[in-house]
């Protein structure tokens, strides 16, 4: 029957293309099949950051198209390292990074250990707990301003509630103290439910007759968590860290939406800097060698991350 | 069947025909570029009488203040043919002019008798000419504009207020003429409970991302003696982008900003500022005149409750303020372009002017804001006429970004974030334009 069908369907193709497509190997053909996909990569990834490590050694500036392009060398690369507000701009990015990943991790562990205890309506408070990561960032960077407002912003008048400081002293996006933190806070809030879902696949993918071993040697809740939970799940979380780490290194649209780097340059992290530097001065040759800094910067410590995971999951 | 047949062509020929028309029709539209604010809405409004006259549609493209450098600045660094004209902010003369994206003029008024001594002298130099105060033209003076400030009259003129303003400050409560008397005015009026609504001293402008906090600071340091470079030698900033009057500028500003202006004004330009005004927060307000018609029509604080002065003087009794405004250009890159010029012919005209005045643009044509009747068309009109005549614009240079961005960061981070001194922030000022300047050769 199958053979009939087979003989049919080469019958019913049309002989010169036939000929043609039998005259492909099937490299050749699977070639012809991912050539769009790699035509299109070419066009849209790799010959951008090409073209982009040339810019950066040369003077080029995008707003000024008739200017002759200078060859500068590593001219832009020496001033980067050497300039103080770039290095400002990195240790506010890793302020950052360090603070949401930390609090994001630590939460989002701990409720999916929670979840994990199946109690009643455990899948409604999963739904609930995962909205706020469901939402549009540039959403979440409004209301939050307007949250945090001090004049009308709910955030305040809670915090005022508590603290008995007025409402109108609790000014989150204004105050060079509180400013990063009132971001670490609406990423801590948008982004922990996510570090939960991985973390929450990391527990259920643990086998029940090992805890069940455990109980049979008559471990305590405390031994089994530390011996068994936290081992077992930590390849998923330091998956998750990687994810996040990545993200938050290049956040720039919840700063934007929030403080837009201010109060003076107190929550300007890498990301804004690079934006300010191309597209508002117009340094393109500089910010294209920021650019490829960051790129590698972020790309190496993902990689040697990536061999620590890889260490953790073949223990 | 035959009529059938014939009713069917006819109603193919007839839609043919339509959509042809429509066709010749929208390729002659143009778009027109700006801002998307209250005077931009007044351009749509006047403009219907342009494609009555000429048949010309006209379309818009309107970016909030936010975007609109970026979006505007990107559409003529790619070449785009998005914008046939476009209203582009006054610092972007030098750049546009240089790098060829606006068509020169200078032909085209001479031949349709398009003078600039028509034109108020300082919208000239402003939005016009490049290099500065040489007859090179680049745009026609479209929208007048320049910084000064409202003030509730309502609540300076309570008689309760008054009397305690007097016994406090010794002098009238008025609307001030030195920036020492507007601090003190902005004092009085800060946390104060009138109509049990705690209100504040002053809305000034504090933003951060695009222009907003440079535009305030420049708009004070002017009359406190703040120059860009050496009136002898260009380009030389050191002790005057820098000097001793400047640093007591940048100094007042803080101090302003310290102490009277509303909970959270750490990011506020002209929106924020006309919110604040609007909802009744501060006593006093600073803000480019193209607000003032919008506020004067609003039913809770316009009318009788709002006053407009001038920028007041500084302490030598300089007085000076903020340029704003835009000049219209013809985009080299349209296909256009002619039609685009019957625009700004007609744009030019004197009744046009009129009524762009009428309809709440600011035009800065002489024969309209000469007129006799000017001063008391608008109860701001007499405000803005004196603003005009005292104005002073940031950069202008090809470079104007990257100057701006050192401005924006540099008081940004001593005004509002409390980094550093004064002096700090304007010697590195100084330091950040002239690697601008010598970057570009100017050194």
């Amino acid at each position: 029957m199958l053979n009939r069908t087979a003989d049919s369907v080469a019958r019913a193709t049309p002989e010169p293309l036939a000929r043609k497509v039998r005259g492909i190997s099937d490299k050749g053909l699977a070639w012809l099949f991912i050539s769009p996909t790699i035509l299109l990569l070419l066009a849209i990834n790799i010959f951008p950051l090409f073209w982009a490590i040339y810019l950066s050694f040369t003077n080029f500036r995008a707003n000024r198209p008739n200017e002759v392009v200078k060859n500068l060398g590593l001219a832009n690369y020496k001033r980067i390292l050497a300039d103080q507000d770039i290095w400002i701009a990195m240790q506010t990015t890793a302020h950052f990074v360090f603070w949401t990943i930390l609090l994001q991790t630590l939460i989002g562990f701990t409720l999916a250990w929670l979840i994990d205890r199946k109690f009643r309506g455990h899948a409604f408070w999963t739904t609930i707990i995962l909205v706020p990561m469901m939402l549009s960032p540039a959403v979440v960077g409004n209301f939050w301003r307007f949250l945090y407002e001090p004049q009308i912003g709910l955030f305040a008048y809670a915090v005022s509630f508590v603290t008995g400081i007025p409402a109108t002293e609790i000014s989150m996006l204004s105050n060079v103290s509180l400013a990063p933190w009132s971001i670490i806070i609406v990423d801590t809030w948008m982004w922990t439910p996510y570090v939960m879902l991985i973390c929450l696949a990391g527990l259920r993918s643990i086998p029940e007759y090992i805890y069940e071993a455990a109980e049979v040697d008559r471990a305590s809740n405390w031994r089994q968590f530390w011996s068994i939970t936290l081992p077992m799940a930590l390849p998923f979380i330091m998956l998750a860290v990687l994810f996040r780490g990545i993200e938050n290194f290049k956040m720039f649209d919840m700063v934007n939406l929030l403080t837009g780097g201010g109060p003076g340059s107190t929550t300007e992290v890498a990301s804004i800097t690079l934006k300010r530097q191309a597209f508002e001065s117009w340094r393109t040759g500089y910010s294209s060698a920021f650019a490829i800094i960051l790129f590698v910067a972020v790309f190496g410590l993902a990689n040697i991350y990536v061999k620590a995971l890889n260490k953790v999951k073949q223990r | 069947m035959k009529s059938t047949l014939k009713l069917t062509l006819g109603l193919a020929s007839t839609l043919f025909a339509s959509t042809a028309v429509s066709n010749v029709a929208q390729a002659e539209d143009l778009t027109l570029c700006w801002a998307a604010w209250d005077p931009a809405n007044a351009l749509v409004e006047l403009s219907k009488d342009f494609t009555k006259e000429t048949g010309i549609g006209m379309k818009f493209q309107f970016v909030p203040w936010t975007n609109y450098a970026d979006r505007f600045l990107n559409e003529l660094n790619s070449h785009g043919k998005l914008c046939d004209l476009i209203i582009g902010d006054s610092q972007w003369i030098g750049g546009a002019a240089e790098n060829g994206h606006y068509v020169k003029l200078n032909d085209f008024f001479d031949k349709e008798k398009i003078s600039m001594d028509d034109f108020v002298p300082a919208t000239v130099v402003g939005y016009s000419e490049w290099p500065k105060n040489s007859p090179n033209y680049w745009a026609l003076p479209a929208m007048g504009d320049v910084v000064g400030w409202t003030y509730r009259k309502d609540w300076f003129s309570k008689p309760e207020l008054q009397k305690e303003f007097k016994e406090k400050y010794g002098w009238d409560l008025g609307p001030p003429t030195t920036f020492d008397q507007l601090k003190q005015i902005a004092e009085f009026f800060q946390k104060r409970d009138i109509d049990g609504k705690t209100v504040y001293g002053a809305s000034i402008y504090t933003e951060r991302g695009s222009e907003g906090i440079t535009m305030g600071a420049m708009d004070v340091l002017y009359s406190f003696g703040f120059q860009y470079e050496n009136p002898k030698k260009p380009y030389e900033m050191e002790a005057f982008v820098n000097s001793d009057k400047s640093v007591k500028g940048l100094e007042f500003y803080k101090a302003l900003y310290d102490c009277c202006t509303p909970p959270g004004a750490s990011n506020s330009y002209m929106g924020e500022g006309v919110d604040a005004f609007k909802s009744g927060q501060v006593a006093m307000h600073m803000n480019f005149a193209f607000t003032w018609p919008g506020l004067q029509k609003d039913e809770n604080v316009g009318g009788d409750k709002i006053g407009y002065f001038v920028n007041p003087k500084g302490p030598d009794g300089d007085q000076f303020a903020q340029l704003g405004g835009q000049g219209i250009s013809v985009v080299s890159y349209s296909d256009k372009q002619e039609a685009a010029l019957k625009y700004i012919k007609w744009f030019a005209n004197k009744d046009v002017q009129s009524k762009w005045w009428s309809l709440g643009g600011y035009s800065c044509l002489n024969a309209v804001v000469k007129d006799p009747g000017f001063p008391a068309s608008q109860p701001y009109a007499q405000t803005f006429l004196d603003s005009m005549a005292i104005v002073k614009d940031f950069w202008a240079e090809p470079s104007y970004a990257p100057l701006l961005q050192a401005s924006q960061k540099r008081f940004h981070d001593y005004v509002v974030a409390g980094q550093g001194s004064a002096k700090d922030a304007l010697d590195g000022l100084v330091k950040d334009w002239t690697e601008v300047f010598q970057d570009d050769g100017k050194m």
